[in-house]
């Protein structure tokens, strides 16, 4: 993210909220998507392909592709760039393997 | 130009009904109006049931196509093209579940009689239901396993069969809706007109799905089909939960019933996409194809009964398409008792996919004047329970 | 009083909502976004008020105005994250259809299900990217060019240090832009037209586009402007490739013909960590189907002259229902690029009570949508036709179809773009389908059929509902087998976003949704 300090367009202070990734504490700010907190914090995919188990993060960002789906304080299937991160969140990563593993 | 038959509707039954006369040495055509499994196949679920079946000449049907069926992919292997997607052929059983008191009984009653018939129904005690499907709600209060219910993709199943008629010399025509019965000059039927030019053959055979009614009038005959609509509910992909098909007990009164108004019962069941689709509503609307959310919702309320995590999934998609029906709940597989020349192979409501393969070879038999494997009486177009509709 | 609902708050539906609530209506404005604004006017949260926001933005005056103006009407009802998933037409057509919508957070699972039965309708739903595939863009770091500039406008987060950006259309030079502002270095903008065509397309259009200068100064502004002398810009130039592992590390860049085929010979490699591209917008029709609104296919299908007691038969072949209806000759081939909700002069769809405005329409640009909106929020709430400003509104929005068409002839999709592909470019990103698969399975088939095209290939089965391939995948068939014959329209979505079981056991029952 843009330090606010080096920004053209000066947001007010941030307000930091942090949410569980995976497991570990990532730090974003008031406001932000869960996919904007992962991206700025250098995360760039999530999720995993059914079938070619190939790595998915942000695609269209604005909720129409589908393709940032993670799971949310248990429940599945959240678009991670339409999801306002809350203090607190637990993300976790859709395990999507297809029935009986077969591709 | 002239074949030896021509099948109406490239649905499953118009498909495999194509099969089996060019597996007989027939030159066939099939015409349709819109494009291979653009109508009902299109539009429902590839349940092969006998869980649902009581004595009678229907499930002799449903019994000879499922033998069909378990040997169709075999066959098929040397004949297809690889872009013909696989048959998603899954002898996977069917589990019958019911979550009230009151459902417990009949189900168990219906099971026996499903015994004496021949099939193999095996009540299950709660424990061993929950073996089967972990996730099951542990309310159960009845429980009867199918070990050969199977399933297929109907679509795939319709392509497969059509390019395997297709290898066997037939062709396939899209966009040749069928308007009148050619001028005749005998009082035999000798082909049909469509919106791609006209057709000529010897046999017409008319599979046109929950259309064959207006098919068959503007071919001078008729035929009392009627659609009878139904939806299906479709979640996200998910990790795999539900290993069978599980219905609850509600379905079979459902399929058995004649009420125009709504009614809904769960058959749900995973996919080998990794969705879990979710059926299915009954419903007699004309075609009218709006979106009925008091269906969708009461199809949802029934699933979570059945297996509570479902509460959790979501739902990305429903769909749904008009049953092909026919008042007295039998297809119509034989000769037209007017019009010389058309024979019927259509009416069979929600199992369609289910009883393609059977109704296709009892139809070649007729056709090419074989001795039929099944009796084919109960579905002659002639019998007296079609006369009063 | 007439109660109007708008879903949608961008351009469209905001200008909608604020000359229903001058015409005296009470006005409910739904939008599933966090934030009213739209694709447009995405700006940073109102935890995070900046400063100077306006320099992000075309018209953020117009926006403080509008928002501001609605959210404090006390005939007005503003609901962000309100995701309408369901519209029901009425059975009677005596009323506007029936809204179905879910308030609460994105995807959540306790969402307030809540239905609405307006008398007048306004859909406003906007569009969104269309991205054509091209081998590796399944890759992380491959956005579309919406998704570098949502995050740059309303996050502050650019999506990569060194950024490719390519696709068509004037929308590229924004994107450009509000990456910069948000600190990347964008490596070149490619923009897949050729000049010979942009020049072309774009005097086809001169009276038209010389009559805005608003709409030219900003496209002149942001190339002398911000981006001059930062940025390399080429016409004629496309991505045809990403290259990395398990992210984009480079692209292929080659020269395009008039047709979009890339010219071999002119590949180049361009090491970058992102790419942002979009060869256009695909309009969210779901909404406008599910209400029975009527579609076109074509600019002059798109306004025909009273649209009031339609011949179905107009739209033959794009009537989002079944077989019944279907047209029994070969239609033309479809052009699903350009398919839009068909309005009137006056907005009007379809469907009686039923308005559409902004790029649901047609893609003209917020200056378009915003015209638009005003003329369907006043008309929809019972305005006088005769108001002065009735006229000029439907005047300038005549001279913004002349935009559009003029931005299509510059900047619309080529067949030649398929030559990119390998037999093993992803083209539904969702169920992982190759345009190998894709074309054997339309070879075996010869199908012509939308709906077994789907379920034979699963294109268009998964999470998006094809909302991102499935134009794609329709002209691709189109050009194999011919034009589908099902009448199937790909953006038919009856559920049109994912609703959870728990939710939907929570509808009203129908006895009970029977408002007063
Ligand atoms: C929701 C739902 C769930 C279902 N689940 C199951 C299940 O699990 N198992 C099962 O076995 N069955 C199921 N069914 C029923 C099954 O789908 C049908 O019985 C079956 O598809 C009928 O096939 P068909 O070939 O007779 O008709 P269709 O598939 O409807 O084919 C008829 C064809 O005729 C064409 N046609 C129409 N008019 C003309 C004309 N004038 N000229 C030329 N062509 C014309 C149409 O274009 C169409 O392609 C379900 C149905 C629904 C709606
Ligand atoms: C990501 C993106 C960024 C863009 N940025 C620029 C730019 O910087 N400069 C430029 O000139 N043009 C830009 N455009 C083009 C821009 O879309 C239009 O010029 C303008 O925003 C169109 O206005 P509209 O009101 O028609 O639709 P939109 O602004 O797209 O607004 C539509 C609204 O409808 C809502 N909506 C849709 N479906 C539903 C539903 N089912 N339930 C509830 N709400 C729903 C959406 O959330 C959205 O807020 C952008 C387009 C996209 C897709
Ligand atoms: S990135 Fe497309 S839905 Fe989130």
């Amino acid at each position: 993210m843009l330090p606010p300090e080096r920004d053209p367009i000066a947001p007010a202070a941030p307000e930091a909220v942090t949410i569980i990734v995976d497991g570990i504490p990532v730090s974003g700010v008031a406001g932000q998507s869960v996919a904007g907190v992962m991206l700025a914090a250098g995360r760039l995919a999530w999720r995993t392909t059914a079938a070619a188990r190939r790595p998915r993060g942000v695609f269209c960002g604005i909720g129409v592709c589908f393709d940032c789906l993670v799971e949310v304080n248990g429940a599945r299937d959240v678009r991670a760039c339409q999801r306002i991160a809350r203090d607190g969140d637990v993300v976790a990563f859709q395990d999507e393997t297809l029935p009986g593993g077969a591709a | 130009m002239h074949s030896d038959a021509i099948v109406i509707g490239a649905g499953a039954v118009g498909a495999a009904c194509a099969r089996a006369l060019a597996g007989a040495g027939l030159t066939v055509t099939v015409l349709d109006a819109s494009g291979a499994a653009a109508g009902t196949s299109g539009q429902g679920e590839g349940n092969l049931l006998v869980s649902d079946k009581l004595r009678g000449p229907e499930l002799s049907l449903a019994m000879r196509s499922l033998e069909l069926w378990d040997g169709l992919q075999r066959e098929l292997d040397d004949e297809l093209p690889p872009g013909i997607p696989p048959l998603e052929y899954e002898r996977k059983g069917g589990l019958v579940v019911a979550t009230t008191d009151d459902g417990a009984a009949p189900l168990l009653d219906f099971a026996a009689q499903q015994r004496a018939a021949g099939i193999d129904a095996r009540p299950l005690t709660a424990a061993e239901a929950l073996d089967l499907e972990p996730d099951l709600n542990p309310a159960v209060t009845a429980a009867v396993f199918y070990p050969e219910d199977a399933q297929v993709q109907p679509v795939n199943a319709t392509e497969a069969l059509l390019a395997s008629a297709r290898a066997r010399g037939a062709r396939t025509v899209f966009g040749a809706r069928v308007i009148a019965a050619l001028p005749a000059a005998s009082d035999r039927l000798t082909g049909v007109r469509t919106t791609r030019g006209d057709f000529t053959a010897d046999h017409v055979i008319l599979a046109a799905g929950p259309w064959s009614g207006e098919v068959a009038a503007c071919l001078g005959a008729s035929l009392p089909v009627r659609p009878r609509r139904g939806v299906v509910l479709v979640t996200t992909r998910m990790p795999h939960r539900i290993f069978h098909k599980v219905y609850d007990a509600d379905y079979v009164a459902a399929v058995e019933s004649d009420a125009a108004s709504l009614q809904t019962s769960s058959v749900i069941e995973s996919t080998a996409g990794g969705t879990v689709l979710v059926g299915s509503s009954r419903q007699q609307r004309g075609f009218d194809d709006a979106l009925d959310l008091t269906a969708v919702r009461e199809i949802a309320e029934k699933a979570t009964r059945v297996f509570p995590f479902l509460a959790g999934a979501s739902v990305m998609r429903v769909y749904g398409g008009f049953r092909p029906f026919l008042p007295d709940h039998l297809p119509v597989i034989g000769p037209d008792p007017a019009v010389a020349g058309l024979w019927h192979a259509t009416g069979h409501e929600g199992a369609g996919i289910g009883l393609a393969l059977g109704t296709a070879e009892l139809l070649r038999d007729l056709v090419t004047g074989r001795a039929p494997q099944l009796e084919p009486g109960a579905f002659a177009p002639s019998r007296g329970t079609l006369a009063a509709a | 009083m007439t109660r109007v609902a708008v879903v949608g708050a961008g351009p469209a539906g905001l200008a909608a909502a604020s000359a229903a609530l001058r015409a005296g209506a009470e006005v409910t404005l739904l939008d599933a976004a966090a934030a009213t604004g739209g694709q447009y006017w995405r700006h940073l949260p109102p935890s995070r008020p900046a400063a100077r926001e306006a320099r992000l933005h075309q018209g953020w005056r117009d926006f403080t105005m509008l928002s501001r103006a609605v959210a404090r009407h006390p005939r007005a009802t503003v609901i962000a994250g309100a995701q309408v998933w369901a519209v029901e037409p009425c059975a009677f057509g005596d009323r506007a259809p029936t809204l179905q919508y879910a308030v609460g957070d994105a995807d959540g699972s306790d969402r307030d299900v809540r239905t609405l039965s307006p008398d007048a309708l306004v859909l406003a739903t906007g569009a969104h990217d269309l991205t054509l595939p091209f081998p590796g863009w399944d890759l992380p770091g491959v956005f579309t060019g919406g998704a570098a500039q949502a995050l740059a406008k309303s996050e502050r987060v650019a999506v990569g240090e060194r950024v490719v950006v390519a696709g068509a259309g004037p929308f590229l030079l924004p994107v450009a832009a509000s990456l910069l502002s948000a600190g990347a270095e964008v490596a070149g903008v490619f923009e897949a037209s050729p000049a010979g065509t942009l020049a072309a397309g774009w005097a086809s259009g001169a009276a038209s586009v010389a009559a805005m200068p608003h709409k030219l100064g900003e496209l002149a502004g942001y190339v002398v402007g911000q981006l001059r002398g930062r940025v390399p810009y080429r016409a004629g130039a496309g991505v045809i490739a990403a290259h990395g592992i398990d992210r984009v590390e480079a692209v292929t860049v080659a020269a395009l013909d008039a047709d979009w085929r890339p010219i071999p010979g002119t590949e180049r490699v361009i090491a970058c960590d992102a790419v942002a591209v979009s060869h256009g917008f695909t309009p969210r029709l779901e909404l406008a189907i599910a209400a029975g609104c009527a579609l076109a296919d074509d600019f002059d299908k798109l306004n025909p002259a009273g649209l009031d007691g339609l011949d179905p038969a107009h739209f033959d072949g794009l009537n989002p229902a079944g077989l019944d209806r279907l047209n029994p000759a070969e239609p033309a081939a479809p052009r699903p690029w350009s398919r839009f909700v068909a309005v009137d002069d006056d907005q009007r769809t379809s469907v009686p009570r039923v308005f559409a405005a902004g790029e649901v329409t047609g893609i003209a640009g917020a200056d378009a949508a915003l015209r638009e909106g005003g003329l369907a929020g006043w008309l929809a709430a019972g305005g006088d036709p005769g108001d002065r400003r009735v006229a000029a509104a439907r005047r300038r929005i005549a001279r913004y179809r002349g935009f559009a068409r003029a931005l299509d002839a510059a900047h619309g999709i080529r067949p030649g773009w398929t030559d990119w592909l390998t037999r093993e470019t992803t083209v539904c990103r969702c169920e992982e389908l190759s345009y190998g698969r894709l074309t054997d399975v339309l070879e075996a088939t010869g199908s012509r059929s939308i709906r077994a095209l789907k379920l034979a290939t699963r294109a268009g089965l998964g999470p998006c509902q094809g909302r991102i391939c499935g134009r794609t995948v329709e002209s691709i068939a189109a050009a194999r087998n011919g034009a589908p014959l099902d009448g199937v329209v790909i953006d038919r979505r009856p559920i049109a976003a994912p609703i959870r079981f728990s939710e939907l056991a929570r509808l009203p029952h129908p006895e009970e949704r029977h408002e007063p």
